[in-house]
């Protein structure tokens, strides 16, 4: 028992504040979805991070949507570390894994509103082959991936996103690879939901999150996000603002644009953005699918 | 879970049933042989039980999945061979950072690399124990036949819920293709444990803090503890943190958690050692041969025993020690690899008995003559140990 004790940590302070935690907490509408002594947070001065965390959990407020019926997944990366501010179920998992993981968790417990957040080398790179067959399969759950045109957590290396004309710490000649077009992807691997927007783009994020919670089946939102440290500065971008700025000028709403030909222009990295809301359809999820062929099964077998 | 009765059964199937009686209801798995009539057995029988059956689309993702699914309180298991258990590597560790438990079935094939798919070999034992990177306690049951493979399947998972770990269950081609006899009992006679659950609310819950057994208490997701999970080392807490006397701590604890409590989990067999002069070592399908062997040598007056690990770890390292001190000169290492647990053999007799090794390199088990020509050249002082 003696080990037990060391459970004392708690002082009756925080003990009272944590039994009244939403008044307690008080700071701020949304501090029930944060784990207060994680704060503050690793990201960067300027980097895009904050603003998606916030939306997403303003999106979760909106919705309706308490901690205790949800998940968060993540793989690993500077996106990767949302997982451990959230005070939710929260999986901090390996390098491009969230989506197998999270696929496990909710095929395990439906109830569970589940979401996936990580990088765009997380889910495309390492991950690339989970994301493609979650989405074939239609499981039931979100992934939002922070797009900032590279590994911001190693240092700033070259992503399968990243434009070819910039310059990255592995691509110091400039680099020369096609990068993905992820709406594309994500729709022609069967998603029913996917939407592009930029960290600029708060409200329209934000509906777009909170429509993803609602839906069932894979919905996929991917949102452009400054990182000033590992490659805004690289391609004339300094600071989290003109990246921002950048966002704010070049971005043009077409909702229902076709999910192909959004690509970024790959030879340009200050070219015009497409964003907005590209696919949202109907479709039986995984889960639905198999629970009508298990009934059949079930039948045949005379069990219930 | 079948019918209580007597079977005739495949390894696979029976391996499968055992995890059915255990209270699995997710699978995910990949298709591999010799390991795949698991995941058919499994998606064939789990409409019955609600359960899932996932087929992913490689080895990272299934048991990344099956851990996703024992956070959401199912007990869960994947099936592979040595290929698809390379690329489990990654998450098998994830799964020890964690303290997930779950069941690994590694239905062992001749490798290197794609090798020899659909014979048998035993040349993935060091590879449980040190095929993760880092430092981590495990634990591996090693099945001798169908039997084994039902029964010592619901210990995996038993043990994996108790210890809160994932449990590897390390079969071979042989073991797992033959078809015997396999006595299902009855479901109030199978023994069923699930993990702790924690006792205090979950303000007031430290989800990585240990009982008096270095088991922490666990809550699955959706229970209202908000836990967090992370591969990172972590404090009681379950926060990352980067100092070194967390890591310390977690890592001491982890591997203590199986070394402190192997009294609990270690198992073997004997086989007339009391006055044995030369004991064999063997497991797995190699262990039918050479119980046949000692019989054989036994009628030839040579003083032959024999020792199986049924876990092969944690490796009855204090009984070969006590066996080596109290009068058995000779340990024979007779299994389908070029050398691998007769280093561990080695290493605990503490020089006080030689080590031989009977090796092969996969494709067949020993045949008991050999096994028995072997022992009579070591007798007769004809073969030098295994490292000359
Ligand atoms: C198997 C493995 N390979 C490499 C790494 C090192 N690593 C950590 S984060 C990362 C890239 C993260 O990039 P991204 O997913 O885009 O996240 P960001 O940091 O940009 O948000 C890499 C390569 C790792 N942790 N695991
Ligand atoms: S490196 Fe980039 S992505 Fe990572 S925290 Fe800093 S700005 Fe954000
Ligand atoms: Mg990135």
């Amino acid at each position: 028992m003696s080990i037990r004790k060391s459970r004392d940590w708690f002082s009756p302070d925080y003990m009272e504040q944590r039994s009244k935690k939403e008044s307690a907490y008080g700071l701020h509408p949304l501090d029930c979805y944060l784990r207060k002594d994680r704060i503050p947070h690793i990201w960067c001065p300027g980097c895009g991070l904050g603003v998606i965390l916030n939306s997403y959990l303003r999106a979760l407020k909106n919705s309706d949507i308490s901690p205790k019926e949800t998940a968060v997944v993540s793989g690993i990366g500077c996106t990767g570390r949302t997982a451990g501010y959230l005070d939710v179920d929260s999986f901090h998992v390996t390098h491009g894994r969230a989506i197998p993981f999270a696929t496990g968790l909710k095929i395990g417990n439906r109830e569970l509103v589940t979401t996936v957040f990580s990088g765009d080398g997380d889910l495309f790179a390492i991950g690339g082959n989970h994301f493609i067959h979650a989405a074939r399969r239609n499981v039931d759950f979100n992934v939002i991936c922070v797009n900032n045109f590279n590994y911001g957590m190693t240092g700033g290396q070259a992503a399968p996103t990243t434009p070819k004309k910039a310059q990255t710490s592995t691509t110091p000649w400039g680099g020369f690879e096609q990068p993905f077009n992820l709406p594309g992807v994500a729709a022609g691997s069967g998603a029913v939901y996917v939407a592009r927007w930029t960290a600029y783009h708060v409200e329209k994020m934000i509906e777009s999150m909170e429509e993803a919670l609602n839906k069932k089946g894979f919905c996929f939102i991917e949102v452009l996000s400054p990182c000033p440290t590992g490659y805004g500065r690289k391609v004339g971008l300094k600071t989290g603002m003109e990246t921002m700025k950048y966002y704010k000028e070049n971005s043009k709403i077409k909702d229902g644009a076709d999910p192909t030909k959004v690509a970024l222009d790959p030879d340009d990295p200050e070219c015009e953005i497409i964003v907005g809301k590209f696919v949202d359809k109907e479709a039986p999820t995984y889960q639905d699918e198999r629970g009508e062929i298990f009934d059949q099964a079930r039948n045949e077998l005379g069990v219930k | 879970m079948m019918k209580p009765g007597t079977y005739f059964m495949e390894g696979n199937t029976a391996c499968a049933e055992g995890a059915i009686a255990a209270g699995c209801t997710f699978f995910a798995g990949y298709p591999i042989t010799p390991a795949s009539e698991i995941l058919e057995r499994m998606a064939k029988r789990f409409p019955e039980f609600h359960g899932s059956y996932l087929q992913m689309e490689d080895e990272l993702a299934s048991i990344t999945a099956i851990l996703g699914a024992s956070w959401a309180g199912r007990k869960a298991m994947t099936a592979t061979s040595g290929p698809g258990f390379s690329l489990m590597m990654e998450n098998y560790g994830l799964g020890l950072m964690t303290e997930t438990p779950c069941v690994i079935v590694n239905v062992m094939r001749g490798g290197p690399s794609t090798g020899l798919p659909t014979k048998v070999a035993q040349g993935d034992v060091n590879q449980t124990r040190w095929g993760t990177h880092g430092d981590v306690g495990v634990v591996v049951y090693v099945p001798s036949s169908p039997q084994e493979m039902f029964d010592l399947t619901i210990k995996a998972f038993n043990t994996s819920e108790k210890y809160r770990l994932p449990v590897v269950v390390l079969s071979d081609e042989m073991v797992s293709h033959m078809t015997e006899k396999v006595d299902i009992p009855k479901k109030e006679d199978i023994e069923i444990v699930e993990r702790k659950k924690p006792e205090e609310p979950p303000e007031r819950s430290l989800p990585f803090c240990p009982d008096e057994d270095l088991v922490p208490p666990m809550a699955n997701a959706g229970e209202g503890y908000s836990v967090h999970v992370t591969g990172l080392t972590h404090d009681e807490k379950g926060h990352p943190s980067i100092d070194e006397e967390t890591q310390n701590k977690l890592v001491t604890r982890l591997i203590d958690k199986i070394r402190k409590n192997a009294d609990d989990i270690l198992e073997y067999e004997e086989y007339m050692v009391q006055d044995a002069d030369i004991i064999v070592v063997a497991y797995g399908s190699v262990y039918r041969a050479a119980r046949e062997a000692v019989e054989i040598a036994r009628d030839k007056g040579i003083k032959a025993g024999l020792l199986r690990p049924i876990t092969i770890w944690p490796f009855p390292e204090d009984r070969i020690y006590d066996l080596a001190k109290n009068g058995t000169d000779n340990f024979l290492v007779a299994e389908i690899n070029f050398g691998q647990i007769v280093f561990e053999v080695e290493r605990c007799t503490g020089g006080a008995a030689n080590t031989y090794l009977a090796p092969r390199m996969g494709g067949n088990i020993h045949t008991p003559e050999e096994i028995v020509d072997r022992m009579e050249a070591i007798e007769e002082g004809k073969i030098p140990d295994f490292k000359e």
